[in-house]
Formats: structure tokens, C-alpha cells, sequence
């Protein structure tokens, strides 16, 4: 399952990237989205995946009695997902506005060429 | 003497409060600065002449070996009693000359500011100091320069001195943190001991080509020498000072300041012929065919200063003897003239020469100054510079090697030659003669106008007459300081008759007929506009032109404003540097011992995956790419189920339904994608993309196979419930033992929400304006 994952971790960072470079503003928060979901998954994958097995201890005992799934990786992607989404839905709404004040998807559109220095 | 130099800093901005007092008769008084200064000079005199150097210690950064240590020798004495001694004769000049103008507290501000810079350069006996002081002066220059600042050219002449300038700047502090990393030492006393290892050392050409630059760029040596007649922009007194008597010395002063240190190789001796020697030609041949009297003076300046560099180059003692006394030559004759010009001008509104002449029955005493000044400048017996003259045969005559001789006294008589001529163009041409038109109705100046010429050509006589009095005073002591030992010569009125004679002779014959030749001559500039095209200053201009293009056409390729493009190369590079060094220093394997089998659900899963991606980057509706982008999530979430994150999976499965929802709603009434780029592009974005993720996918498998440290992990498993009293390991991290990142993460989705809230918040109200 590893090698399905590491291959999983390249195709969302290609995807990412890729919708990254478009020039809709949509797209390049599409592939923002995809590229961080990628991130997650590869910091997930270095904690040895553990199958089935949460790191939660038992309700009767007070120590884990046997395998656990790595917390770190668990708290730091957490972490991740929730701030992203705090970044997301303000780029929605920023992307909203921009499109009722241009008219415009289009990132071009909102460049000033300084032509002459 | 630190104090002193502190204090005249202190004054120049103190004169900047002074407004009224500026413009009040009483200006004058400002004089007393730098004359007080000239007295304190003055009583170093008998100390010097004897041979003992003055000391004064001053710690600044003791860690990093930079003082603020002061020397006085014969060497920085002389230069010390020019700045302040001028200086006097400026301030007294200037405070007449500059009447009335708005800016007078500012002029005389720069003025302190470039005087106390000037003595502190030549004062520090530290590298780092004289750097320092040596970048001042250089933007006091830059202000007095562009001092009238509603004149265009008066900005463009300002900005190209301190450009060359600062260009030598930069190569003065690479000099001195050379010469420190070398010898472990920034104190010029120090290195004097070090001369053979620098000189044996594998950087001496370099070492020496970065003092070369600075001094070149500073005295205005060929090619750099344009912006010294464009410097002529400043005010007179400010041309007399500053380009003409001190600060384009400056660079004379570091050469002659490094001569005991390392001078007389070969290399040294001959950069420094060369390039005087083209300077001091280049020099005196524009100067006699200018006809504004400051340009001449400008060329016939950087002539002077090629000349001095020339005769460093030679490096005999005799040499160096000449040049000493040739400093002191060309300051008095030099500002004399300088200040002239400025009398004339100011009294006629011109300085071309051709309209000029007869001004000696108006102005008697200005007149006698510019004959005697322009007398000395030729080296007509009796005058300081006839004895600077034949110095300079003298030394160019023993050159050892015969056939050199013969070339260096040639250059030296020809630039000679051309000087005599066009220092008798603006010391004569303009009092001699019929009175012009233009001439007749001016009025007599001021005293304090006319006195410090005549003071400066008095001074110019007097040497001239009584020899002993300057060689006894400075110029001995001088020549020892540049020579590093004694040298037994003195200067006489009258060394016989020999071939230096005979030569000076053959000079003021020639530079009489040259001026007859010339001041006949209506527009001789003529003659010189066709090599216009390939002027340095023509060049440098060319240079910084294209400079411009090349730096915008840089900017706009790099930092063109679109975010893809600075994606684009952020991603080339990390795709370049990264991937050369995981083929280069890693071995790639893949260790698939240990990785778990996959099972049909989880393969059904990525497959999923795989065709939202696809749909995602394909379709062209919006409303279709954002679900897909939600499957997308949705697989992950079940890939967290699958893997014992159950908190993760909650976590994602309410994040992802948010974005979506947040998306569609707000952005419902976006239009289809366009298809904003071609094939071309798609393919290049989606090769370098697939690059990108091969990249990632290997670097995360070699990360798979180099073992995890699980310290971490292991203590927050063990002591979740021993500590913290919570079985869900991961909730104890966010919520006990990382609790106040988690805090502070709730205050970043605070201000979030904030930001979403007010930006909603923001169109309703242009709803409002546009109903």
C-alpha cells in the first residue's frame, strides 16, 4: 500500500502544480487545495502506516498494550487541514470579490504593466 | 584631533539651525572655522620637520581592528594645511560670492561636512576609517555638485561623480579588507612594516589594481576623468575646493599614502607612468581647446593630476621629490585661477573667453593674481612653479633606463607645453587686451572677492622666491613620508644652466606660441567633436543606457508579475537542484520488505482518486471540478480511515464538505473555464508538473526508507495518560502538550473569519454605492 501512496503523493503534486500554473484564478485554488492534500498524505506516510489501529489507548488500561498508529504526524496534519481551510475560504471569498469588481477569472487581468521605468 | 574633526561636523550642522545668522553680514565670521584649524595645523609644523610623526589613538571597534587613529607626518600635515588653508581662503571667498542665495546655511553645511571628511581621510591611520571619511567626501561632493538643483545638468553631472567615485568606493573597501585579511591589520602604520610580504605576495596585482581603481576614479584619471569637467557644475568656490585643490587629490594621497607600502615594483611603476602619462596628455591637449574658462581649468586640473600620478609612476626620488613640490604648485596656482573665474563670471555673466578681455583696468588686483597664476602655471622663473618644473625634468631626465627617459620627458615637456598655453588662455586672455563690450561696464569687486587669489598667487611668489621656506616648511618632510626614508635634496631657485633648463625654456617658448595660435582661434571645440563618438563619457553613457535596457528586460523576464511564471521558475529550480543532488549523492532503491500488501478496496480507492484528479484538470465546468476536487478529499478521508486516523478522517470529511459548500455558493455564478492557453503551453505546464511529482514521489520513497526517529512519538504515547489523563493520543497532543500552538491556530482562524466576514461585508456596501 506504501508504494500506491508515494505514487498517490506524486500525482497530487503534479495535479496541484499543474492547476497551479493556469491562469484561472479557480483553478489555481483547485490545485492549491490538491497540492496541500498531497502534503498531507506524505507527511502521513512518515509515520509507518499502521492498519486499523488508532493511537487511542484502551478504555481499561492506562498504557498502550499494543500497536498504535503514530500521533505526531496525526496532530501535525490536523493542524494542516484546519489552517488551510482558514486560508481557503478566504481566497474563495477574495476570488468572489475580485470576479464582481473585474469581471474577470482571468489572473492577467489583474496585472498593471509599469512599461516604462 | 578627533575632537576637532568631530567639532567641525558638530558646526557644519549647527549651520544648518543658523539660518538667520547665514544670511547676515556677519557670515564672514564662518571663516574662523577653518582658519582656527589652519593655526592648529600650523603649530604641527616644527613637530614634522624634525621627523616625528604625531599619534593619537582613538579605540573605536577594537574586536574588528578598526580605529579611529589619527597621524599626523609630513605627508598628511601638508594635505591637512591645503584643506584647512584653502579652506579659509574659500569660506572667506564663497561667503561674498554665494550673497543672497536661498540654500547658503545648506552650501555652507556640505562645505564643513566635506572639509572635516577630508581631514579625517587624510588624518586615519586605519584602512576601514579612511574608507569611511573617503565615502563621505564623496557625498558631500555629490551635493555641492548638484547644488543647484533645479539644473538638469547640474543633477546628471552629480550623479556620474558619484557614480565613478562610488565605483572607486567599493574598490578602496575591497583594497582594504585584502590588506586586512593578509597581514591581519587595517593600521597603515603597521602595514609599513609588512611592505616585502605584500610585495612577495600571490595578490599583489590584485591588491594593487583595486587601489589603482579607487585612486584612478577618484583624481580623475583617464578613462574616468569626465566627471571632473562635469563636476564644474558646482559652484565655483565649490570647483576651486573640492575639484581642483583637495578632493581629487585624494586619490594622489592614497597612491603616495601606499607608496612605502607597495610601491616600486614594476608593475606599480608602470601602471602609473601609463596611465598619467595618457591622463596629463589627454588633459592639456582638450584643455587648450576649450573656450569656457572653467572647462579649461577642469582639463588642465586633470592634466595636473596625471602628472602627479606620472611622476609617482617614476618612483626616483628625485621624482617623488618633484611631486611634492608639485602638489603644493598646482593647489596655489590652480584655486588662484579657479577663483578668478569665479570673480570674472560673476562680474561679466560669462566665461567664455573669446568675449573677454581688457578686464585689468576695472579689477587691477584680480589681474595681477591671474598673470602671476598663470606665470607660475608656465614656470617662469621666480614663481613657485618654474622650481616644480624643473623638479620635474630633473626627475624624468635620470629615469636609469635611458631610452624611457627620453620617452617620459618628451610627454612631460608636450603636456607642459599645452598647460602654459592654457593656463596664460584664462590667467591673460581675459585682462590683456581691448577692452570688450561686454567687459565695459562691470563694477569693482568686493575685497574679500579679490583677496584670496591674491593671497593664493602671493603665496605662489613668495615659494617661488624664497624656496627654502617651503621646502624647509612641508615639502621635505613631505616627499619623506611619501618616500618612506629621508631624501637629501631641497629645492633651489637656480640649479645652473642644464638640459632642464634648456627644456623649460623650450616649453614657455612653445606654450607662448601655442596661445598666441589659440586665443586667435573663434570655436577650436569644432575640431574636437568628431572623436565625440568615441569619448569615454560616450561610452560610459552607451554603457549605462544599455544597462538600463538589460536590467528592465531582466526584471520584466523574472519579475514579469505573473504568480505562474514565478511558480514556473521556483519549481524548474527545485526540479534542477533537487533532482541533481538525489541522482548524484543518493543511491536510489527501494526496500519493499516491510511495506504492507494493498488490498482491492484500497487499489478501488486510488482509482478514484486517479479519475476526480483527471476530471478536475480536465472539464470545463466549474461546478464539476470543484465535486471532483471534493471526491478527491472524500478518498483521503477514507485512506485516514483505512490507516487508524479516525480524528483525521472526521477532521477532513467536515473540512472538505465546508470547502465545497463555501465554493459553490460563492462562486456559483462564475462563468465556464476558458480555455485560456494552447496545447503547447498544457504540455510544457503538464512536463513540468509530471517532473515535479516523479520528484516528490522519489524523494518520499527514499524518506520511506531511511528509518523514522519515533523518540517523540513514543514519549507522547506513553505519557498522554500519565501526564495529561486523555487515551486519544492525538486530541492530548493538540489539545494538553501543544495546547498553545492550538490556541494560537484558533486566533489564525479568527482573523481569517474576520478577513471572509469583512470581505463580504465590503461588497454589500458597493451594492449599496452602485444602487
Amino acid at each position: 500500500m506504501e508504494l500506491l501512496l508515494v505514487a498517490l503523493v506524486g500525482v497530487l503534486y503534479s495535479a496541484g502544480i499543474y492547476l497551479m500554473f493556469r491562469r484561472s484564478m479557480v483553478k489555481l485554488l483547485l490545485g492549491f487545495i490538491i497540492l496541500g492534500n498531497g502534503a498531507n498524505i506524505l507527511i502521513f506516510l512518515m509515520g509507518e502506516l499502521t492498519k486499523g489501529k488508532a493511537p487511542i489507548i484502551d478504555a481499561e488500561e492506562t498504557h498502550f498494550v499494543d500497536a498504535y498508529a503514530d500521533p505526531v504526524p496525526q496532530a501535525l496534519i490536523l493542524t494542516a487541514i484546519v489552517i488551510s481551510f482558514g486560508l481557503t475560504a478566504f481566497a474563495i471569498v477574495l476570488l468572489n470579490k475580485v470576479y464582481s469588481t473585474t469581471g474577470s477569472d482571468d489572473l492577467d487581468s489583474l496585472n498593471i504593466q509599469d512599461l516604462d521605468i | 584631533m578627533l575632537t576637532l574633526i568631530v567639532l567641525t561636523f558638530a558646526l557644519a550642522f549647527i549651520t544648518l539651525l543658523m539660518k538667520r545668522f547665514v544670511h547676515s553680514k556677519y557670515v564672514g565670521l564662518i571663516t574662523l572655522v577653518p582658519f582656527t584649524l589652519f593655526i592648529t595645523f600650523l603649530s604641527y609644523i616644527p613637530k614634522v620637520r624634525e621627523g616625528t610623526n604625531v599619534f593619537f589613538k582613538n579605540e573605536w571597534i577594537p574586536s574588528l581592528g578598526i580605529s579611529l587613529d589619527l597621524k599626523i607626518d609630513g605627508l598628511s600635515l601638508l594635505f591637512s594645511l591645503l584643506i584647512t588653508g584653502i579652506g579659509t581662503l574659500i569660506y572667506l571667498y564663497a561667503s561674498s560670492y554665494m550673497r543672497g542665495h536661498v540654500y547658503l546655511h545648506r552650501f555652507f553645511c556640505y562645505l564643513g561636512l566635506f572639509m572635516g571628511a577630508m581631514l579625517g581621510l587624510v588624518l586615519s591611520d586605519n584602512l576601514i576609517s579612511l574608507f569611511i571619511f573617503w565615502e563621505l567626501t564623496s557625498i558631500t561632493s555629490f551635493f555641492l555638485i548638484g547644488f543647484n538643483n533645479e539644473n538638469e545638468e547640474s543633477r546628471k553631472s552629480a550623479l556620474w561623480a558619484l557614480s565613478i567615485t562610488g565605483l572607486g568606493g567599493f574598490f578602496l573597501l575591497s583594497f582594504g579588507v585584502m590588506m586586512g585579511s593578509i597581514t591581519g591589520t587595517y593600521s597603515i602604520q603597521e602595514l609599513l612594516g609588512q611592505s616585502e610580504i605584500l610585495k612577495n605576495h600571490s595578490a599583489y596585482i590584485l591588491l594593487i589594481s583595486f587601489l589603482f581603481a579607487a585612486a584612478f576614479t577618484k583624481s580623475a584619471q583617464f578613462p574616468f576623468h569626465f566627471w571632473l569637467p562635469g563636476a564644474m557644475k558646482a559652484p565655483t568656490p565649490v570647483s576651486a575646493y573640492l575639484h581642483s585643490a583637495t578632493m581629487v587629490k585624494a586619490g594622489i594621497y592614497l597612491l603616495a599614502r601606499f607608496t612605502p607600502v607597495l610601491g616600486g615594483e614594476y608593475e606599480w611603476n608602470t601602471t602609473l607612468q601609463i596611465a598619467g602619462g595618457v591622463t596629463m596628455l589627454y588633459g592639456a591637449l582638450h584643455s587648450v581647446f576649450r573656450k569656457d574658462m572653467k572647462s579649461i581649468l577642469a582639463y588642465s586640473t586633470v592634466s595636473a593630476l596625471g602628472m602627479l600620478v606620472f611622476l609617482l609612476g617614476v618612483g626616483t626620488e628625485k621624482a617623488l621629490y618633484a611631486a611634492s613640490a608639485f602638489i603644493v604648485v598646482h593647489a596655489l596656482y590652480k584655486a588662484s585661477l579657479f577663483l578668478i573665474t569665479g570673480v570674472v563670471d560673476h562680474s561679466t555673466h560669462t566665461r567664455n573667453i573669446n568675449e573677454l578681455g581688457g578686464i585689468r583696468h576695472k579689477m587691477p588686483w584680480i589681474a595681477v593674481a591671474g598673470l602671476i597664476s598663470a606665470l607660475s602655471c608656465a614656470g617662469i622663473p621666480l614663481t613657485f612653479g618654474f622650481i616644480g618644473k624643473e623638479l620635474i625634468y630633473e626627475a624624468t631626465l635620470h629615469y636609469p633606463l635611458h631610452t624611457i627617459a627620453m620617452i617620459l620627458t618628451v610627454t612631460a615637456v608636450v603636456t607642459n607645453v599645452f598647460l602654459t598655453c592654457s593656463g596664460f588662455l584664462v590667467g591673460l586672455k581675459p585682462f590683456f587686451g581691448k577692452l570688450t563690450v561686454r567687459c565695459a561696464e562691470i563694477e569693482k569687486p568686493e575685497a574679500v572677492l579679490w583677496l584670496p587669489p591674491l593671497i593664493l598667487a602671493f603665496f605662489s611668489v613668495l615659494f617661488g622666491v624664497l624656496p627654502i621656506l617651503a621646502d624647509d616648511g612641508f615639502v621635505t618632510a613631505l616627499a619623506h613620508a611619501i618616500n618612506g626614508k629621508k631624501i637629501d635634496q631641497h629645492l633651489q631657485i637656480w640649479h645652473g644652466v642644464n638640459r632642464a633648463l634648456i627644456l623649460s625654456g623650450m616649453t614657455i617658448g612653445f606654450g607662448i606660441l601655442l596661445y598666441f595660435l589659440f586665443k586667435k582661434f573663434r570655436n577650436p571645440m569644432r575640431l574636437t567633436e568628431r572623436f565625440n563618438a568615441i569619448s569615454p563619457q560616450n561610452i560610459f553613457t552607451l554603457f549605462v543606457d544599455k544597462f538600463r535596457v538589460f536590467a528592465f528586460i531582466y526584471t520584466r523576464f523574472f519579475q514579469n508579475g505573473y504568480l505562474r511564471v514565478y511558480l514556473m521558475v521556483i519549481v524548474i529550480f527545485v526540479i534542477g537542484l533537487v533532482g541533481y543532488k538525489l541522482f548524484e549523492d543518493v543511491p536510489l532503491h527501494v526496500n519493499t520488505t516491510g511495506l504492507s500488501e494493498f488490498r482491492v478496496y484500497e487499489l478501488v480507492v486510488f482509482l478514484i482518486m486517479v479519475v476526480a484528479i483527471l476530471f478536475t484538470i480536465r472539464t470545463s465546468s466549474r461546478l464539476t471540478a470543484i465535486a471532483a476536487t471534493g471526491v478527491i478529499g472524500y478518498c483521503i478521508c477514507l485512506i485516514f480511515v483505512f490507516y487508524g486516523a479516525p480524528d483525521l478522517a472526521m477532521t477532513q470529511f467536515a473540512i472538505d464538505t465546508l470547502t465545497v459548500v463555501l465554493f459553490v455558493f460563492v462562486l456559483f455564478k462564475l462563468p465556464a473555464f476558458l480555455n485560456l492557453s494552447n496545447r503547447a503551453i498544457q504540455f510544457r505546464d503538464a512536463v513540468i508538473s509530471i517532473a515535479f511529482g516523479v520528484l516528490i514521489s522519489l524523494i518520499t520513497l527514499q524518506a520511506l526508507v531511511s528509518p523514522a526517529d519515533k523518540e517523540i512519538s513514543r514519549f507522547y504515547a506513553e505519557n498522554a495518560y500519565e501526564l495529561a489523563k486523555g487515551k486519544n493520543v492525538v486530541n492530548v497532543i493538540l489539545v494538553d502538550f501543544r495546547g498553545f500552538d492550538t490556541l494560537i491556530e484558533t486566533i489564525v482562524l479568527s482573523i481569517a473569519a474576520i478577513g471572509v466576514f469583512s470581505l463580504l461585508k465590503y461588497r454589500a456596501s458597493d451594492e449599496e454605492i452602485s444602487e
